[in-house]
């Protein structure tokens, strides 16, 4: 056996890739399924606090500033972790992919905020001048003069965010949620061959290439200049 | 309170329209104004002119408090700004303000820019909005820029969409923060050429600007401002050509040179 059969037989195995296509199939739309929902609420959360956070009530800031931070120090695996096996204990119980939708969708926030927050920040202080001069509210302001330019500001940096997120659906293998990698593993210990595992590497290509397109899609849709 | 118009014999006497009294401001330690009493008359075309820190910058924001005075009162038309029962946004419409930065929306079109305020505040349809602001557009000599983008659009034709989109509100008022400074010299005229339509047609209008020129030839009176106070108000005739006090004298010479 030559080295390169061994290296087509150990990961492009063409009986294996018969055999297993369906669950790898079933495991990438869980995957989705899981990657959109964490998407949906992750960046309305994070927008909805930053819109918060700008009307500069303290209290209210405190809190968004230490949920921001724990969930952006903190691993998500951790989280995941500590809710799966810590909430039961308490009466809990959440099931698997509830539990990774809502850590990933919190940590989503967490970054999300920060992001759009920094836009809103970068936006020129005479904006709300403008605006605010011809007798606009300030939620009238920041949802029609503030906003759009804050959020094409934020689009570059939360897009390359959305995706390293998302793709910690991967940690729901950890607790039994059946996405493309539990999937993968679990066709891996069945067969004793990497190819289901490189399924699962073209799945995440499959999904997350036109996730990227889309981001630079939108970029360029915004794409008129600061005047 | 009754304010004379034209100075001197035959003046003419009547209720000002803007109106701000013992206005004092603090950024901090510093003290920007030290209890400034201001007053404009209808269709009255006040310069504001100063050293550079003055306050006088201040005092225009204060106007219509996008900058928040510590005392004080002003008052816009018999309406009492400083009252915190004051609805200030509707206030603001009777306010126009015009800044050194022209504070264009980029994301908006020309046409956009100038119905914002109309369709968001007033709750005109898309149309009556449109119309008005291409009339008002039409004003400036820019109607045929009103699918365009700010940033297409020169510092002078930026500055003049920014008169039209104040136009819109049919302000009492219109407060210009040194509307010409951000622009090349050769596009200095055509947004002086609209303050002077706007002065013909009888707009009260109060401007810290540096153009002596127009001041000396457009202003009905100069308020000369220095370390947050009032140091000299006049018509142009007398600050320019005979000022009492000896720094506005000082002034007037470093700028004149």
């Amino acid at each position: 056996m030559t080295g390169f059969e061994r290296f087509a037989e150990s990961f492009f195995n063409p009986t294996l890739i018969g055999r297993y296509w369906p669950e790898i199939v079933s495991g990438m739309l869980i995957t989705v399924e899981i990657a959109l929902a964490v998407v949906a609420t992750g960046i309305m959360l994070g927008f909805g606090l930053a819109c918060v956070r700008s009307y500069r009530v303290l209290p209210l800031n405190a809190f968004i500033v230490v949920f921001v931070d724990v969930f952006r120090a903190l691993p998500p695996l951790v989280l995941i972790l500590i809710l799966y096996f810590g909430l039961p204990n308490i009466g809990l119980n959440l099931s698997a992919f509830t539990v990774l939708w809502l850590v990933l969708s919190l940590v989503l926030a967490a970054f999300a905020e920060e992001i759009l927050w920094a836009g809103i920040l970068s936006v020129r202080k005479g904006q709300w001048d403008a605006a605010r001069s011809t007798g606009l509210g300030f939620g009238q302001t920041l949802v029609s003069v503030i906003l759009p330019q804050a959020v094409r500001l934020a689009i570059p940096p939360l897009t390359n965010r959305t995706i390293a997120i998302t793709k910690n659906t991967a940690l729901g293998s950890v607790i039994g949620v059946s996405e493309v990698i539990y999937q993968a593993q679990s066709a891996v210990s069945f067969s004793g061959n990497a190819t289901p595992l490189m399924m699962a590497a073209i799945g995440y290509l499959l999904i997350f290439a036109p996730v990227v397109a889309l981001g630079s899609f939108i970029e360029r849709r915004f794409a008129w200049r600061r005047a | 309170m009754q304010l004379s118009v034209a100075q001197g014999a035959g003046a003419v006497r009547v209720s000002p329209i803007l109106q701000v009294r013992g206005l004092t401001k603090r950024f901090g330690p510093l003290e920007v104004l030290k209890g400034i009493d201001f007053a404009v008359a209808p269709q009255e075309l006040v310069f504001v002119i100063g050293p550079s820190g003055s306050g006088k910058s201040t005092l225009l924001r204060c106007c219509n408090r996008l900058e928040d005075a510590d005392s004080g009162s002003i008052l816009l038309d018999g309406v009492e700004l400083m009252d915190p029962k004051c609805d200030l946004n509707a206030m603001r419409r009777r306010i126009g303000m015009v800044f050194q930065s022209f504070n264009l929306y980029p994301h908006l079109t020309v046409l956009g820019n100038v119905t914002l305020a109309m369709r968001k505040v007033l709750g005109k349809s898309r149309r009556e909005a449109d119309e008005i602001g291409l009339a008002a557009l039409d004003r400036v000599g820019l109607a045929d820029k009103a699918a365009a983008y700010p940033a297409a659009l020169s510092g002078g034709q930026q500055q003049r969409v920014a008169i039209a989109r104040a136009l819109c509100l049919n302000p009492k008022v219109m407060l210009f923060d040194e509307p010409t400074s951000a622009l090349d010299p050769e596009l200095v005229g055509s947004v002086l050429a609209v303050m002077r339509d706007l002065r013909e047609a009888g707009m009260t209008m109060v401007v810290v600007s540096h153009e002596m020129r127009f001041a000396r030839e457009a202003a009905d009176r100069i308020v000369f401002m220095e370390a947050g106070c009032i140091v000299e108000e006049g018509p142009p005739e007398q600050i320019f050509s005979a000022p009492a006090n000896a720094r506005t004298r000082a002034f007037v010479a470093e700028i004149a040179r």
